[in-house]
């Protein structure tokens, strides 16, 4: 459960400060599938970072499962999203010359998991994001584009988060590939009930959510389910 | 994060680039190794002249006339200007307790013409009988001069080692002749080579009978040296002081006009000087372990700034800080301690191949092993705390961000 209010983020390059984000806030539920969409520099990064943990805001409350994160140090967000938050993002999102297996291992290095323990659930995990066994031991830079992003997928599930966030995780493939990994991000939130927030400036992309949230210049414009919708484009 | 994968990661990220990787190891290995090879060259050196003067005789006092004064050499000494050691200064020295033999000698140097018509200049030494038992000498042929010989103004040698192969080369010298000084001496005896590091021992020296030296070679009737052997080692401070007092007494003079010095003094002048050259040496090399040490931090630096997306990446999905730190650190005292080791092999190699062509006996000892693996591992944390911790301080999103 994601509830956050009244967001800012105010970025300062020399004199000036940027406000990118201005009085944001929504809840997000457990089990949701939501796409952020905006224009590019409209603050999806920025809220984003913020929702994964990876920064804090300038100002406003996130509440994740009830505990407060605004003003936690490095290490405590690390541990926080060691735990509980799964990234891919757009593009390096493997270590080059390392294998498959050992990237989608890569969290539960850090989150001192047995070696045996890790190679059984990096197995899995990489099963669920539909990678063959085939490729489990090829290195990271010997494989396709959305290979890639499915390895990526499967090292954000395999500390069983309860959240994935994933920037513009389309955004280097072609449409072709790009629909087998949103598929990949449905099947999660629809059978293993994995929280999704998906980032993207692609109408088409986020319409593959339940729900969308617009942001323009920082600021939420619209936020409404989809649900129906793809319910009627299915059929 | 477990040790397990530290080092998991240090290798593969050292495997990646290995010409880099190697380039860097080399300042630490040239430096480990010459430090290495500089010690054991050192103590080698050091443990050849502390044999050498200990092969002469460790408990031994030798009474010289004159004073030696420190930077000034031997004041008031020299031919005939300083005869302050003659023979009624013998019962004198005798009767200080704790002394055992004591051995009055007078040497000069002289032309040598043997039989065989080669000659050479070299030390006469006038001695005693129990010259030999003093100076631990051995004897390779042949043998010393009986003490009824001494007395009787006898024409007898005993050669050093290098004499002997100077003036006779193969051919057996006993019972040939030599002149010294317009005197014919038969020689009796050969001394077994003593070696020595630049000090003249007995090797080049000829051994006569005092009385004859005294006499018949020099016309001089005082000594050029008492050698004093010492009951007890321990004992040689105390009897150093009682002989210099009782003499002091002998010679009516308020200052000594002779001086006295032990075997230990030489030893210790000798070793502190080694000492201080061996520091001298190994702290240039030294200096060459801390070029190597900026070779280290200057790669990690680099590798900080071609893996900060890495960086990113890894903290991103929960790397602490301590962890990137660590594999950073790691990854410098893994490039220390693996060029430390090689280094420690190469300096080895060095001082093997010294003591092997015959340079030296030179000998690597624990301490400068276990010197070089606690200095390269230092240099290791030195050096790789830094980057570490330019590393461990990124900003995920930062780092994300950066192309
Ligand atoms: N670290 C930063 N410093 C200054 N300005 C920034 C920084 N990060 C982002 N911005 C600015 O904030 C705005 C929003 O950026 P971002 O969140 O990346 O947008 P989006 O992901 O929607 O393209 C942009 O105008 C960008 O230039
Ligand atoms: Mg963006």
């Amino acid at each position: 459960m994601i509830e956050i209010k009244n967001i800012t983020k105010t970025y300062r390059t020399g004199d000036v400060d940027f406000q990118a984000l201005k009085n944001v806030g929504f809840t997000i539920k457990d089990g949701e599938f939501v796409a952020i969409m905006g224009p590019s520099g409209s603050g999806k990064s920025t809220l984003m970072h913020i929702l994964g943990a990876l920064d804090t805001a300038t100002s406003g409350t996130y509440f994740l499962d009830g505990r407060d994160l605004s003003k936690l140090s490095d290490d405590e967000l690390a541990e926080i999203r060691c735990d509980k938050i799964g990234f891919v993002f757009q593009s390096f999102n493997l270590l080059p010359r390392t294998t498959v297996l050992r990237n989608a291992m890569l969290p539960l290095v850090y989150a001192q998991v047995s070696h045996e323990e890790r190679d059984k659930r990096a197995r899995e995990a990489l099963f669920s994001a539909g990678l063959d066994e085939g490729h489990f031991y090829h290195k990271s830079n010997q494989l396709s584009g959305g290979q890639i992003q499915r390895v990526a997928i499967a090292r954000a599930l395999v500390n069983n988060p309860s959240l994935i966030l994933a920037d513009e995780p389309t955004g280097n493939l072609d449409t072709k590939t790009g629909e087998i990994v949103l598929g990949t991000f449905q099947r999660l939130n629809e059978e293993q009930g994995k929280t999704i927030i998906l980032i993207t400036h692609e109408r088409e992309v986020a319409e593959h959510a339940d729900r969308i949230i617009f942001i323009r210049d920082g600021e939420v414009v619209e936020d409404h389910g989809q649900h129906a919708k793809r319910i009627i484009n299915r059929k | 994060m477990k040790y397990r994968d530290i080092l998991e990661e240090t290798s593969s990220a050292l495997l990646a680039n290995k010409v880099r990787s190697g380039l860097t190891m080399l300042g630490i290995i040239i430096g480990i190794g010459s430090v290495i090879a500089m010690l054991a060259i050192g103590q080698g050196a050091k443990q050849n002249i502390q044999g050498s003067i200990e092969g002469l005789g460790s408990n031994l006092l030798t009474i010289m006339p004159g004073v030696i004064q420190a930077g000034r050499g031997i004041v008031s000494s020299g031919r005939g200007s300083a005869e302050t050691l003659k023979n009624e200064d013998l019962p004198v020295i005798e009767k200080v307790e704790g002394v055992a033999i004591v051995s009055p000698e007078l040497s000069r140097r002289f032309q040598v013409v043997a039989d065989t018509g080669n000659n050479t200049n070299t030390t006469i030494m006038g001695a005693e009988v129990k010259y030999a038992e003093v100076h631990n000498l051995i004897l390779a042929n042949g043998n010393f001069f009986s003490a009824e010989q001494v007395r009787g103004l006898g024409r007898q040698a005993i050669l050093g080692a290098t004499v002997a192969s100077d003036l006779f080369g193969e051919i057996d010298p006993i019972g040939r002749k030599v002149r010294i000084n317009g005197s014919v001496f038969r020689v009796i005896g050969v001394l077994q080579a003593k070696g020595g590091f630049g000090f003249s021992g007995p090797d080049d020296m000829v051994i006569i009978p005092l009385p004859t030296m005294q006499k018949v070679v020099s016309g001089l009737d005082n000594f050029s040296s008492v050698s004093v052997s010492v009951v007890d080692k321990e004992a040689m401070a105390q009897v150093q002081t009682q002989i210099t007092d009782d003499l002091m007494i002998k010679h009516r003079v308020k200052e000594a006009d002779f001086s006295i010095i032990s075997q230990q003094d030489i030893l210790d002048t000798m070793s502190t000087v080694i000492n201080t050259f061996t520091m001298f040496l190994a702290s240039i090399a030294g200096i060459s372990l801390v070029v190597g040490g900026i070779g280290i931090m200057n790669m990690m630096l680099t590798t900080v700034t071609e893996r900060t997306r890495e960086i990113g990446l890894r903290k991103a999905i929960g790397a602490k800080r301590r962890d990137i730190s660590l594999q950073f650190l790691i990854e410098a005292i893994a490039l220390t301690f693996i060029g430390g080791a090689i280094g420690i092999f190469l300096g080895w190699l060095v001082s093997f191949l010294v003591t092997y062509f015959g340079v030296l006996q030179t000998s690597v000892s624990w301490y400068s092993i276990l010197l070089a693996f606690g200095v390269s591992a230092l240099i290791g944390i030195i050096f790789g705390y830094y980057p570490a911790r330019r590393a461990s301080a990124m900003n995920p999103i930062d780092a994300l961000r950066y192309e």
